[in-house]
C-alpha cells in the first residue's frame, strides 16, 4: 500500500512563562492507506500534541510546529495557508475527539452540525446535505435517525454522542480518520460498541486511522501497527502482533507488565515502573526513560538512543538488547532484578 | 424487601476459608435520591433509585470488588455504606453495631474504624493545606493523635508507611503528582487506624504506568494490617487481580457476586457474561479469536427502571418472565449468587419483593 501521509522529524514545543515545553521531539512515521496505527503512550506523552499538530490544530501562541514536514498526497501540511489547509481539515483528513460531550455544540441540534460541514466541504444545499446526514446517523447505528436529527447534544446518551461525532468525522469520506482516545470516557460494554463501529466502518470505507490511546488492550484488537511514545519520543515501533509478542524497549516492557491482564491468573504481583516521567521544561539529554529504567547501561545515560531499525518491521530507541527478555516469565523478572 | 430474599445472612465461602469473621453485613439496602419540581413548594415527582436492595456480606480481612458500568450505583453502594448519605431502608452493620440506627456521636466514634479513598486525588485534597495537616486532621478530629509532636510523628511514620519521603510533610499538594496524591489520600485513610477501607475507583485517574504503584500498595497494607477493603472500579482487570470476592452491580442491583476465579471462569449473568467479553485484552493474539457479547442500547435510567429484571431491554437472552416478574438473588452453589431467570433455583417475585409461583 502507498503511504497516505508521511511525517518526518515533527518538533512542537510549547512557549511557556515558566520556559519552553518539549512537547514532541523530532517524530518520524507513515501511515498507509487503509492502515490503522495506535500511537500509544501516557499522559504527557506527546502523543495527542504530536497528531494535532499533522493538521495543525495546536493554539499558537504559545504552541509552535518548530520543525518537520507533513507529507499529505503531495503536499506538505505544514506549508499549507489557512485556507488550503481548510479544504483538507473535516474533509479528507476528519478528526474525533475524546469527550463527545465537549466536541458538541450544545445550542446546535445533531443535525445542524452535521449538515455543516457537508455544506461546506462538498458544497450541498440544505435538503441534500440533510438526507446525507440521516444517512450518516443510520450509518453510525442511530436508531430512528431522521427524528433526532433535530435533538440537542444533550439529549444523547454519551455512547451515542460519540456515534455522532463518528458520523461528523465521516461526513466527507475522509482518507484518514484521526481518532484521540474517543472511547476513554465511555464504559466498556459501549466502548466496545464504538470499536467494533469503527472496525465494520473502516472495511466498508476503507480510510485510514490513526488512534490515539493510552489503553494497551484497545489497541491489542485493533491495530496494524503501533507506535509507544514516551516523552515526546517515538520509542518503539512495529507491527502489533510483533510489538505485544515481543516488546523491545524496556517502556513498552514495562507497560505490558504493570497492566493485570482479565485472561491470565492472578499474577502474584503487578510490576509498576518505578518513578515519574521526566519533566519536559527541561528534559534530559540522556534517554528519557533512564532514571525509570531497569535495563539501564552506562551508554544511556550519555545519549539518548535513536529509534533505530531491529528488523524490517519494526525500530526501537534503545541500547540494550532485549531480544531475551520475556514479558511474563517469572526467569525474566529475576534478571529484571538482577540488572537493576 | 424487593430484591434479596430471606436467606441472605452467610454469604460465600466463609467456613473453607480462614476468613471467617463477618465484618459488615449489608443487607437491602436502598439509597433513592428525591427529584423535586417547584420552587418554593416541592413536590417530590419520583426518585432515583440509585442503590435499589443490596444484600451482602463482607469477611474480615478480605477484598471484595464492586464493578459496574458508570451510574450503576456502585459509589452511592460505598457512601452508602459510611453513611455519608442517609440510606432509604435497609440495614448496614459494621462490626455488630447497625450504622443506620445509631445517633450521631455513636457514628462519629464508629468512622474511626472505617474510612474511604477516593477517586481523584486534585480533588480530594484541600489545595491549602499542608500533607501534614492533610494527614493529621483525622487524629485531630477524633483527638487520638497527643500531642503536637506525637502527631507529627504519627503523620511522618504514615508518609514512610505509604512511601512518601517524611520530610514532605510542610509540603502543599500540588507539589505531588497523581500517584504521589493519591498515596498521601492512603495515608490520611491509614490515620485513625481503620479495619475497613472503602476504595472508591482509586486508580482510575492515574497513568497506566503509576496504577501497578498504587495496586501494590493497597496489597502491601492490607497484608500487614489486616484490613478490610470494599474495591470499587470500573476496570475489571484490575478489580481481577484485587478482589477475593467479586460482586456485579447493574442499574442499582448486585446480578451476581462470586468468587474471584469463579466468576472470570464461569460467569452467569447475562451481563456479566458481557462485560467481561467487553474488556479488551493486551494480547493481539488472543484478541482475534475472542467473541464479544455486543449489548444493543444503554442503561436505561434509574428514575424509571424497567418491570421485571433491570436488565431486560438489554439482554441477549431475554425471555417472557424477565419482562414480568423480577428475579430473586440466589445462591446457586457455594456461594455463587445470581439473579436471572436462566438458573432453576433463581425465583420470581412480586413487586413486593415476595416469591411468587410462575408456571415454567
Amino acid at each position: 500500500m502507498a503511504n497516505l501521509i508521511e511525517v518526518r522529524n515533527l518538533q512542537t514545543q510549547f512557549f511557556t512563562q515558566d520556559g519552553i515545553v518539549h512537547a514532541v521531539n523530532g517524530i518520524t512515521y507513515d501511515v498507509a492507506e487503509g492502515e490503522t496505527v495506535a500511537i500509544v503512550g501516557e499522559s504527557g506523552s506527546g502523543k495527542s500534541v504530536g497528531v494535532m499538530s499533522l493538521i495543525r490544530l495546536i493554539p499558537e501562541p504559545p504552541g509552535k510546529i518548530v520543525n518537520g514536514e507533513v507529507n499529505f498526497d503531495g503536499q506538505d501540511l505544514l506549508q499549507l495557508n489557512e485556507e488550503e489547509l481548510r479544504q483538507i481539515r473535516g474533509n479528507r483528513i476528519a478528526m474525533i475527539f475524546q469527550d463527545p460531550m465537549t466536541s458538541l455544540n450544545p445550542v446546535l441540534t445533531i443535525g445542524r452540525q452535521i449538515t455543516e460541514a457537508l455544506e461546506l466541504h462538498l458544497n450541498m444545499n440544505r435538503e441534500e446535505s440533510r438526507a446525507r446526514a440521516i444517512e450518516l446517523l443510520e450509518l453510525v447505528g442511530i436508531p430512528d435517525a431522521g427524528a433526532r436529527l433535530d435533538d440537542y447534544p444533550h439529549q444523547f446518551s454519551g455512547g451515542m454522542r460519540q456515534r455522532v461525532m463518528i458520523a461528523m468525522g465521516l461526513s466527507c469520506n475522509p482518507q484518514l480518520l484521526i481518532a484521540d482516545e474517543p472511547t476513554t470516557a465511555l464504559d466498556v460494554t459501549i466502548q466496545a460498541q464504538i470499536v467494533d463501529l469503527v472496525t465494520r466502518l473502516q472495511s466498508e470505507l476503507g480510510m485510514a486511522i490513526i488512534w490515539i490511546t493510552h489503553d494497551l488492550g484497545v489497541v491489542a484488537g485493533l491495530a496494524d501497527r503501533v507506535l509507544v511514545m514516551y516523552a515526546g519520543f517515538i520509542v518503539e515501533e512495529g507491527p502489533v502482533d510483533v510489538i505485544y509478542g515481543q516488546p523491545r524497549h524496556p517502556y513498552t516492557l514495562g507497560l505490558l507488565r504493570s497492566i493485570p491482564r482479565l485472561d491470565l491468573g492472578r499474577q502474584k504481583r503487578l510490576i509498576p515502573i518505578e518513578g515519574l516521567p521526566p519533566d519536559l521544561l527541561d528534559p534530559p539529554q540522556s534517554c528519557p526513560f533512564a532514571p525509570r529504567c531497569p535495563f539501564v547501561i552506562d551508554k544511556c545515560l550519555e545519549e539518548n538512543p535513536p529509534l533505530m531499525a531491529i528488523s524490517a518491521v519494526r525500530s526501537s530507541a534503545c541500547w540494550v538488547d532485549l531480544s531475551d527478555v520475556e514479558i511474563y516469565d517469572t526467569s525474566a523478572d529475576e534478571q529484571v532484578e538482577a540488572v537493576a | 424487601m424487593t430484591t434479596q430474599n430471606s436467606n441472605s445472612a452467610d454469604v460465600s465461602t466463609a467456613e473453607e476459608s480462614t476468613q471467617d469473621e463477618v465484618l459488615l453485613s449489608v443487607d437491602n439496602l436502598k439509597m433513592h435520591f428525591p427529584i423535586t419540581r417547584g420552587i418554593i413548594l416541592q413536590r417530590q415527582v419520583g426518585s432515583i433509585k440509585a442503590v435499589d436492595g443490596i444484600t451482602f456480606d463482607l469477611m474480615r480481612g478480605e477484598t471484595l470488588g464492586l464493578v459496574g458500568e458508570s451510574g450503576c450505583g456502585k459509589s452511592t453502594t460505598g457512601r452508602a455504606i459510611l453513611q455519608l448519605y442517609e440510606p432509604t431502608d435497609g440495614a448496614v452493620v459494621f462490626e455488630g453495631q447497625d450504622l443506620t440506627d445509631i445517633n450521631s456521636g455513636e457514628l462519629r466514634r464508629m468512622r474511626r474504624r472505617m474510612q474511604m479513598i477516593f477517586q481523584d486525588p486534585y480533588a480530594s485534597l484541600n489545595p491549602r493545606m499542608t500533607v501534614g495537616s492533610i494527614v493529621g486532621e483525622p487524629l485531630e478530629v477524633h483527638k487520638i493523635g497527643g500531642s503536637r509532636r506525637e502527631q507529627q510523628q504519627r503523620v511522618q511514620e504514615l508518609l514512610e508507611i505509604v512511601g512518601l519521603n517524611p520530610y514532605f510533610i510542610n509540603r502543599y499538594p500540588h507539589e505531588f503528582s497523581g500517584g504521589q496524591r493519591q498515596r498521601i489520600g492512603v495515608a490520611r485513610a491509614l490515620a485513625v487506624n481503620p479495619s475497613f477501607i472503602v476504595c472508591d475507583e482509586p486508580i482510575s485517574a492515574l497513568d497506566v504506568s503509576i496504577q501497578a504503584q498504587v495496586i501494590n500498595l493497597l496489597e502491601d497494607l492490607q497484608s500487614e494490617m489486616g484490613l478490610t477493603y470494599l474495591f470499587i472500579a470500573h476496570d475489571l482487570s484490575v478489580v481481577r487481580h484485587i478482589s477475593d470476592r467479586i460482586a456485579v452491580m447493574y442499574l442499582g442491583k448486585i446480578v451476581e457476586l462470586a468468587d474471584r476465579e469463579v466468576l472470570y471462569e464461569n460467569p452467569l449473568h447475562p451481563y456479566t457474561q458481557a462485560l467481561l467479553s467487553a474488556v479488551p485484552i493486551p494480547d493481539p493474539q488472543v484478541e482475534k479469536k475472542r467473541q464479544r457479547i455486543i449489548l444493543e442500547g444503554d442503561v436505561p435510567s434509574p428514575a424509571e427502571p424497567p418491570t421485571g429484571c433491570n436488565f431486560n431491554t438489554r439482554c441477549p437472552q431475554v425471555m417472557d418472565i424477565c419482562r414480568q416478574y423480577e428475579p430473586s438473588f440466589t445462591d446457586v452453589g457455594e456461594g455463587h449468587r445470581v439473579a436471572c431467570f436462566l438458573y432453576d433455583e433463581v425465583e420470581a417475585l412480586n413487586e413486593a419483593g415476595q416469591p411468587v409461583a410462575v408456571a415454567a
